[in-house]
């Protein structure tokens, strides 16, 4: 069945396009959840929370299998039991790296192994050889995959081919769990983020994702507000929940603890997981953890006392 | 392994259509039961703002540059209105302290101030910008909790607004004939000024400013619920080294006030507050020779068309009228929505009202307050059962309110019709009524309909349509794809019965001077 | 303890990017009192550090012109407070150059104090008052907006010290541009001990860099080089006028010239709120005003 030539033809508005976004009020209001002030038991509770929902990355030249043990270790035991700090959500890895991580990790563990595939981060390759690295990485193991979008098509005015791209990635993915990137940074407009948002969620996204962390500027509070912003409408549209994942530039707790903020206020309760909520991040842990162990000791810490990623 | 074949380029224009092959997997909430819960999973902790602060059990009345006690002998309590706990006793100024303080506002003028260069009068008000600066965190807190406003508020908005408010005016103090060419300004002498509760210290440094950079020594009177901070400039004019006499400060009731636009002793009357004293002052003035400037009441239009960038046009509308708990004078009371979006709209602000935390204003979480006083409360709870006798349906934020204090749920209210009490009368409080219309003419028609005009609100993607509707909207400020937006450099007064001159930038400045 | 401390002397360096360096070439001139005796040493700038003045002047423009009016108003009046904190220092400093009793020195400084402020409480008002709303006769929205013009450079007379360079800088960066100064030939070193106080007045660096050492070296590179906007020129020596002047023909760098004499300087002439409008650029834009 093809669904474009054999849907019956139906009207539908000229005007239902993708809303457009006031830079200065959504700059406005994604601030203000900076202003937030988490305290106490908040705080160690959104801060176990931001460890659930992380995906632990790593994607590096240089990465190894001897790497990867050491980021798998991590996301499985984060720090000391007593601090009672749940593992990770995932591992991020490059396709290559994908049967090291599950071999480490083995066939059923809480922490899940994701894989960047389709040319990541540029996605400047011919679409069969995306296709096909995505395959192999799925049969590897991956539980879930992160693509790119092709931003080149898309700036070039070409967002049927950007959405066709996703329902091949999408369909190649079988079973795993697929997350689009859309490279916020290279969109530049929030205009252009908001209808990115919109194409991937219709082509097939399970998760929509900011950014690839190798090009600046990567997630920020406001971009991320855009993109919760199209999930829920699309949501309340089509009754289909959308997840969502910043990743690239989020460095403190204190950034991260805004950010389940923003998702708390603009998609309520049931999005406050990481079935539908990831940060990508590698040195936020530490970060995390130090203010863990602040929080229920006492005193600030020192990177020394918290094992490296 | 089948391939598939690539579909052909789709247009442009993304469709709001599922594609349902792909969308077998995944579960599909029926849309009976698509809701957004903002429920309690992980509640914030309680944030209460930690810095101590120290209120003298009883203030006196500030003149000639000391604190004195008044001839009248009163006193009235202030209390908080998130608690009603009394905070302190203010004095009263009784009609022989307001004569007391024009004669130190005249004497300071004839012997000091108008002798002064304006670049001297200049740098007094940069040494207040500074100090304000510098006490910003007690003055934020002693704001909120003698006014009721979110500490969030007062912190990042009301207490940054008033040093910048000096320190623009500070500029002015020796540059004003740029802003009369053609004229040599001068100033009036003793300005006279009232101002109201809803932004004490900020409507102080819009009143007080000017006036100085100008020229002119000032008597001021703050509302009568909300003194303190008043006070607390008084004794940074005192650090700062001002003068004794150039600015005065009588505390009291309304009665204090009348005194005050009375007085034959003052050249210049300034007045914030309700239409209805508005009027009476101009009585009062007619024929007597006092220049006059009203800032009061607004009933503003908030219009959305379709074509606005949605999601930030709902922040718009939350900020426009639950910003302050509403207690804004250019609230954007009144929401026009283009009929084809706004059951979109209204869904959305359903939605954005569930996450606005009302309580403890001395918590750093609160987004609305406490309501300023019973008085007040009463009267937005009676216009609202009106809204409701006449038709309207009413909606409100399922938050929980504290059992002591005055407080008041955001609200808004549907099926409201133009004739409706609550589409005519300033209610003053967290309460929004919403109308529909279908074209941007009808839009511009609907707005005008009322005898206030201090502001409006335009939402749009489109520039010439903004550029339209703000040539055509009958009110003083416009603001366009924002509200509730402020700035020293930037005018703000009213049309019609909002008010008459203009406060900020270089039309502000003209109230306070004789040009020749 | 020995009744002569042997004291720490001072080296005057340039004060380029916010930082305080040393010539590229190595050079350096001495400073002497009026009675002829050795004062310090100072850098004698070459090309290259006007070139790389130029350097940070132009990516320190971007940024300072993005910054608000407000904050910049701000940070020129903190520059204020930092010389009125530093007065006596300042006017010592003028004194040991020129012979200026102290009395002359302090009231170049009170002066200088008094035009930082002065021209602070402009940011946030040139707008309003050299910017206009335009009545077009077509229905159009027409606005004319001064934007400032990028790097500008700035030439100071030899006397006085200092009230010059901080009348003439000013106006030029309170609108968002950068400055390249060249400061007085003869009695440098209160300029660069003023550079001091701008390092320690929240300026962002390169917004204004001091240069010292030889008009005459200098003065072609500035006239010739391509990427300075502007050139305002205070040196009262004919030469220096025509070199700088021709400046316009290399890239249409705009040109001013500030003809007043070392007494003027203490006088209103020397604090003219129009030479702001000498180193903006006015952007007027149309838009429709339709459904």
């Amino acid at each position: 069945m093809n669904p474009t030539l054999d849907t019956p033809r139906r009207f539908h508005s000229m005007r239902e396009t993708v809303p457009t976004v006031d830079q200065v009020t959504i700059e406005e209001r994604a601030a203000s959840f900076t202003r937030r002030s988490i305290k106490t038991s908040a705080k160690l509770a959104g801060l176990k929370m931001v460890v659930a929902m992380m995906d632990l990355t790593s994607l590096e030249g240089k990465d190894t299998p001897g790497r990867l043990a050491y980021l798998c270790r991590k996301a499985l035991q984060p720090i000391e039991p007593k601090y009672e700090v749940p593992s990770c959500a995932a591992v991020c890895v490059y396709p290559n790296m994908v049967r090291y991580a599950r071999r480490f990790l083995g066939q059923s563990s809480p922490v899940r192994v994701a894989s960047v595939a389709t040319g990541f981060p540029s996605g400047q390759y011919p679409l069969r050889t995306r296709l096909e690295e995505t395959r192999r990485a799925v049969g590897d193991g991956a539980d879930e995959i992160d693509m790119v979008i092709n931003r080149g098509a898309f700036l070039a005015g070409d967002h049927g081919k950007v959405f066709d791209e996703i329902g091949a990635v999408k369909e190649a993915c079988g079973a795993a769990h697929l997350k689009v990137i859309l490279e916020t940074g290279e969109l530049v407009t929030y205009d252009n983020v908001r209808l990115a948002s919109q194409i991937a969620m219709e082509a097939g996204a399970d998760f929509i994702k900011t950014s690839t962390g190798k090009v600046q500027p990567a997630a920020t509070l406001p971009v991320t507000l855009v993109m919760l912003e199209a999930i829920r409408d699309y949501f309340l549209a089509s009754g289909v929940r959308i997840g969502m994942k910043p990743a690239g530039g989020i460095r403190t707790a204190k950034q991260s603890l805004a950010y389940l903020v923003m998702v708390k206020e603009t998609l309520g309760d049931d999005w406050l997981t990481p079935d539908l909520f990831r940060l990508g991040a590698s040195t936020l842990l530490n970060d995390v953890l130090m203010q863990i162990a602040k929080t229920v000791d006492g005193p600030y810490q020192n990177a020394d006392y918290f094992s490296l990623t | 392994m089948k391939t598939k074949t690539l579909k052909k380029a789709r247009p442009a224009v993304a469709v709001l259509k599922p594609v349902p092959f792909l969308r077998e997997a995944k579960p599909v909430v029926p849309a009976k039961q698509r809701r957004l819960h903002f429920g309690g999973r992980w509640e914030y902790a309680p944030a209460p703002e930690t810095v101590p602060v120290k209120i003298d059990p009883r203030h006196e009345l500030f003149i000639d540059g000391k604190f004195v006690a008044p001839r009248s002998g009163q006193y009235f309590d202030s209390i908080n209105p998130a608690t009603e706990e009394k905070l302190c006793e203010i004095a009263q100024a009784g009609a022989e302290d307001v004569d007391r303080a024009v004669q130190a506002a005249r004497r300071a003028y004839e012997t000091v101030w108008s002798k002064m260069s304006g670049r001297d009068r200049g740098k007094y008000l940069f040494r207040v910008a500074r100090l304000v600066q510098e006490k910003a965190r007690e003055l934020a807190v002693l704001e909120s909790m003698d006014g009721g406003k979110p500490i969030k508020e007062s912190r990042d908005f009301d207490l940054p607004m008033v040093a910048a408010h000096f320190f623009y005016h500070g500029g002015w103090a020796d540059k004003l004939q740029y802003a009369f060419p053609g004229k040599t300004p001068r100033p009036l002498g003793v300005a006279g000024q009232i101002i109201p509760w809803n932004f004490p210290l900020l409507m102080a440094a819009w009143k007080i400013a000017p006036a100085l950079a100008c020229g002119n020594t000032v008597v001021l009177k703050p509302s009568k619920t909300t003194s303190i901070t008043a006070l607390r400039l008084a004794r940074i004019f005192q650090e700062a080294g001002l003068p004794g006499g150039v600015v005065n400060i009588v505390t009291g009731p309304a009665a204090t006030g009348e005194a005050i636009y009375h007085h034959p002793d003052v050249n210049k009357i300034a007045f914030t507050g309700s239409t209805e004293v508005g009027k009476i002052i101009a009585k009062v003035c007619a024929g007597t020779g006092k220049k006059l400037t009203l800032e009061l009441g607004g009933k503003a239009a908030n219009i959305i068309l379709e074509d606005a960038p949605v999601d930030q046009a709902v922040e718009g509308i939350v900020s426009g009228i639950y910003f302050n708990q509403g207690h804004v004078c250019c609230a954007g009371s009144r929401l026009f929505v283009q009929e084809g979006v706004a059951a979109a709209v209204i869904r959305k602000l359903r939605d954005r009202i569930q996450t606005l935390r009302v309580g403890n204003p001395l918590d750093k979480n609160t987004d609305v307050g406490a309501i300023n006083s019973g008085a007040q409360l009463e009267k937005i709870r009676e216009l609202v059962r009106s809204g409701e006798e006449e038709g309207a349906q009413v909606e409100q934020s399922a938050c929980a309110l504290p059992a002591r204090g005055y407080w008041f749920p955001p609200t808004f209210l549907t099926n409201v019709t133009m004739s409706h009490r609550v589409a005519r009368e300033e209610i003053f409080g967290p309460v929004l009524s919403v109308m529909t219309f279908r074209t941007p003419e009808e839009a511009l028609e609907r707005a005008n309909n009322t005898p206030y005009g201090l502001s409006a609100g335009v939402w749009t993607d489109k520039g010439s349509k903004i550029f339209k509707m703000v040539g055509q909207l009958r009110a003083g400020v416009v603001w366009a794809n924002s509200y509730n937006k402020f700035d020293p450099a930037s005018p703000f007064g009213g049309y019609k019965e909002s008010g008459f001159g203009r406060e900020g930038g270089a039309q502000g400045l003209s109230s306070y001077v004789q040009l020749s | 303890m020995s009744a002569l401390r042997l004291d720490i002397r001072k080296t005057y360096k340039l004060y380029i990017g916010g930082n305080f360096v040393r010539s590229e070439s190595g050079r350096s001139l001495p400073a002497h009192d009026p009675a002829g005796l050795l004062l310090d040493n100072f850098c004698h700038a070459s090309r290259k550090d006007l070139r790389d003045a130029v350097a940070a002047a132009r990516p320190a423009a971007g940024g300072w012109a993005k910054k608000t009016a407000y904050l910049r108003g701000q940070i020129l009046y903190r520059a204020a407070e930092m010389l009125e904190n530093r007065a006596g220092a300042m006017a010592a400093e003028i004194s040991r150059s020129t012979g200026a009793d102290s009395a002359k020195a302090r009231a170049e400084v009170d002066l200088a104090i008094d035009r930082l402020v002065y021209f602070a409480g402009w940011t946030d008002k040139f707008a309003q008052v050299f910017g206009a709303v335009n009545p077009v006769a077509t229905s159009h929205f027409n606005f004319t907006t001064p934007e400032p013009t990028g790097v500008v450079a700035v030439v100071a007379p030899d006397e006085p010290p200092l009230l010059p360079l901080v009348s003439l800088v000013a106006p030029v960066i309170l609108t968002g541009n950068s400055a390249v100064v060249l400061a007085s030939e003869k009695f440098p070193l209160p300029a660069l001990t003023f550079a001091e106080i701008l390092a320690t007045s929240d300026l962002p660096g390169g917004v204004i860099n001091i240069l010292t050492g030889r008009r005459a070296e200098l003065a072609p590179h500035l006239a010739g080089h391509m990427d300075i906007n502007a050139i305002v020129n205070a040196a009262p020596e004919p030469e220096t006028h025509l070199t700088l002047q021709g400046g316009t023909a290399v890239n249409l760098k705009r040109y001013a010239a500030r003809k007043l004499s070392a007494e003027d300087w203490f006088t209103a002439a020397g604090e003219d709120a129009y030479w702001i409008a000498d180193t903006v650029e006015f952007k007027t834009a149309w838009h429709p005003i339709g459904f």
